[in-house]
């Protein structure tokens, strides 16, 4: 068996390597937090954290920081919300039914979801253009649910032909109708699975840059990522004041890293036995 | 799963079908008219009530089949369409678009500053995700050789990493590869005899693509080392316990039991990554805004969208994102097979 030497010497090696998975993260929250007179300084200042918000007062005070918020969560709720309502009927239909052209939707909803946005952006931002919704949440939002429901589908597949049909038969033999039986015993039953969903949705949604890069090019339609994009660049014309940057970054990362510690072990099983886009 | 399988409403008679039917079938000369309308009537409504079960999952699907045809099916009919035809500044005012067969393929593979492009992102990645699978079924590994303190600092660390939005975690990293006040200039440099203080790394397109690659792989080793961790719990005990009882050495346990018991997960993962890998804009587009936007420092998402949206040339865009999607297809096809396996067991 193993040494108590060797164990210590693993152990060492584990910390060792989550310090420096972890530097980013904590050098984002540290840098925040410290004075651009402290950063300007070409001595790296590692410890301790500044404890002045003042970084974050001047990044939200930038005039578009509102603007972009309210369009993130403009995006974010509409996506969630179709997003859900399109994906439970469709994991509904996949698994308790067998119909015809099953295998085919299952084969679309698969393929779909590895496409690559790269591929299409170029037609979609031809189509939007074409249809007036360029710089609106309405056409980012379509692209947006598109790309997403496939996985939630697969997803919620899973959660749906977990809970046994016979339940909401027996309740039906019990006198409540088909509807009745469904919203009082299976929907409960897939709270959790709709919960996952939608903050698998809401991650994607408040995070996508890409598609938003192409279908929202003006700067009074910016996304957080984008508005985060554009500070970074405004900060970079004169010299990048990093803490001001740090800050800005922290705003936009900070709900995500919450929302995701909450649903992360459900969605780990959820990728390897399903599949997601990055 | 070969064949479509029948709806379970079908096989039972339907009750209201049952009722009805030795009327119609037998005596309808001593009926009344109304008697007879009425098992007419009735006949409709069970017939048609068993239509709306039968195409009840039909209409389930269509908000979703719906939307995936317009955000999805649409531009890429659109792009196959714009692929085969000119399409580029002048026919964006409307001038008509004749059909060229496969000319704007052949002008793409003919032109060497794409096969530029082509085989860097091919080799970019197949690089970042062989280091990351590597690295990731290391960390899965080591966690399940550590005590509890050790593992879950590290699961936490990796889960902070993973959870990052992609442009904050971006910004981050180009401070730390800052050539002036960046970290990593800065411990290098303590280095005896390393030299680093204001080493541009974003200039030289091969330091350039280093970086892109170790921030890309620091994203995705979470999700690989947790899913191999994941696949490593599931080996029982027992075999580990009995193939140490029989004298086999750690390396032999590695080779001959763990490989081959978390070989699936291993494929899934790597062809996740490589699929993943293979699309890389966001952070290749964020790191050109901290250096270079030159073709030099391009991959294929970054190509097609300077060729789509600088140039105008849509039909060369759509061209280039036609064979990205072929690419993709192909190497998703095992994937999505072994996916419609599992559904069907």
């Amino acid at each position: 068996m193993k040494t108590g030497l060797q164990r210590h010497t693993l152990n060492l090696v584990a910390i060792t390597l989550a310090l420096i998975w972890v530097f980013p993260v904590y050098w984002m929250l540290n840098s925040a937090m410290l004075p651009n007179r402290t950063l300007q300084s070409f001595t790296p200042t590692f410890v301790p954290f500044g404890g002045s918000f003042r970084n974050f007062r001047s990044a939200i005070s930038d005039g578009s920081f509102a603007s972009a918020l309210g369009m993130s969560i403009s995006i974010t709720l509409i996506v969630v919300f179709f997003c859900l309502v399109f994906a439970f009927l469709g994991a509904l239909a996949i698994s308790r039914f067998r119909f015809k052209g099953r295998k085919s939707f299952l084969i679309a909803v698969l393929l779909i979801q590895m496409l690559p946005a790269e591929a299409l952006f170029i037609a979609q931002y031809k189509m939007m253009t074409s249809l007036g919704l360029l710089n609106s949440i309405i056409g980012v939002s379509i692209i947006y649910i598109a790309a997403v429901v496939p996985f939630t589908v697969w997803m919620l597949r899973g959660f749906v032909a977990g809970i046994p049909a016979e339940l909401e038969e027996a309740a039906m033999v019990d006198g409540l109708s088909r509807v009745q039986a469904f919203m009082r015993i299976t929907f409960p039953l897939l709270a959790p699975g709709l919960v996952a969903s939608g903050v698998y949705a809401f991650l994607q949604a408040w995070n996508e840059f890409t598609v938003a890069l192409i279908l929202l090019p003006e700067e009074s339609s910016r996304t957080l990522p984008l508005w985060l994009r554009g500070f970074v660049q405004a900060s970079a014309t004169r010299e990048t004041d990093w803490g001001e940057v740090m800050a800005a970054s922290t705003l936009v990362a900070v709900p995500v890293i919450i929302f995701f510690l909450i649903v992360q072990g459900r969605m780990t099983a959820g990728l390897v036995s399903g599949a997601v886009k990055g | 799963m070969s064949s479509p399988v029948l709806p379970p409403q079908r096989t039972p008679e339907p009750a209201a079908v049952a009722d009805w039917s030795p009327v119609a079938r037998g005596s309808h000369v001593n009926q009344t008219p109304e008697q007879r309308e009425a098992a007419v009537k009735a006949a409709a409504a069970a017939r048609r009530s068993k239509r709306r079960a039968r195409l009840l999952p039909h209409w389930l699907v269509i908000p979703a089949v719906a939307i995936l045809a317009v955000g999805t099916g649409y531009p890429t009919l659109w792009q196959l369409w714009t692929s085969l035809h000119e399409y580029g500044l002048r026919q964006q005012f409307g001038q008509p678009a004749p059909f060229v067969w496969f000319a704007n393929y052949t002008q793409l593979l003919s032109d060497s500053q794409f096969w530029a492009v082509l085989i860097r992102s091919l080799v970019f990645c197949f690089v970042a995700a062989s280091i990351t699978l590597l690295i990731g079924i290391a960390f899965a590994v080591l966690m399940s050789h550590v005590g509890k303190g050790p593992r879950l600092t590290l699961q936490i660390a990796l889960l902070l990493a993973w959870s990052m939005p992609i442009v904050a975690s971006m910004t981050v990293w180009t401070w730390l590869f800052d050539r002036r006040r960046g970290v990593v200039n800065y411990v290098l440099d303590m280095i005896p005899g390393v030299a680093m203080n204001r080493y541009n790394w974003l200039e030289d397109p091969l330091s350039f693509f280093a970086v892109a690659a170790i921030i890309v792989i620091w994203m995705s080793v979470p999700f690989v080392a947790f899913s191999i961790y994941a696949g490593l719990t599931q080996i029982p005990e027992e075999v580990m316990e009995a193939s140490a009882l029989d004298g086999a050495s750690g390396s032999q346990r590695l080779r001959l039991i763990i490989l081959p018991m978390i070989k699936p997960v291993i494929a899934i993962v790597m062809l996740l990554q490589v699929i993943w890998d293979l699309r890389v804009f966001a952070q290749i587009r964020l790191l050109q805004d901290a250096g270079s936007s030159a073709t030099d420092y391009d991959l294929l998402g970054t190509y097609i969208f300077k060729l789509g949206t600088g140039a105008q040339n849509f039909a060369g865009a759509s061209a280039a994102s036609v064979m990205v999607l072929l690419i993709t297809i192909t190497i998703s096809w095992w994937y999505v097979r072994k996916l419609l396996r599992e559904d069907a067991s």
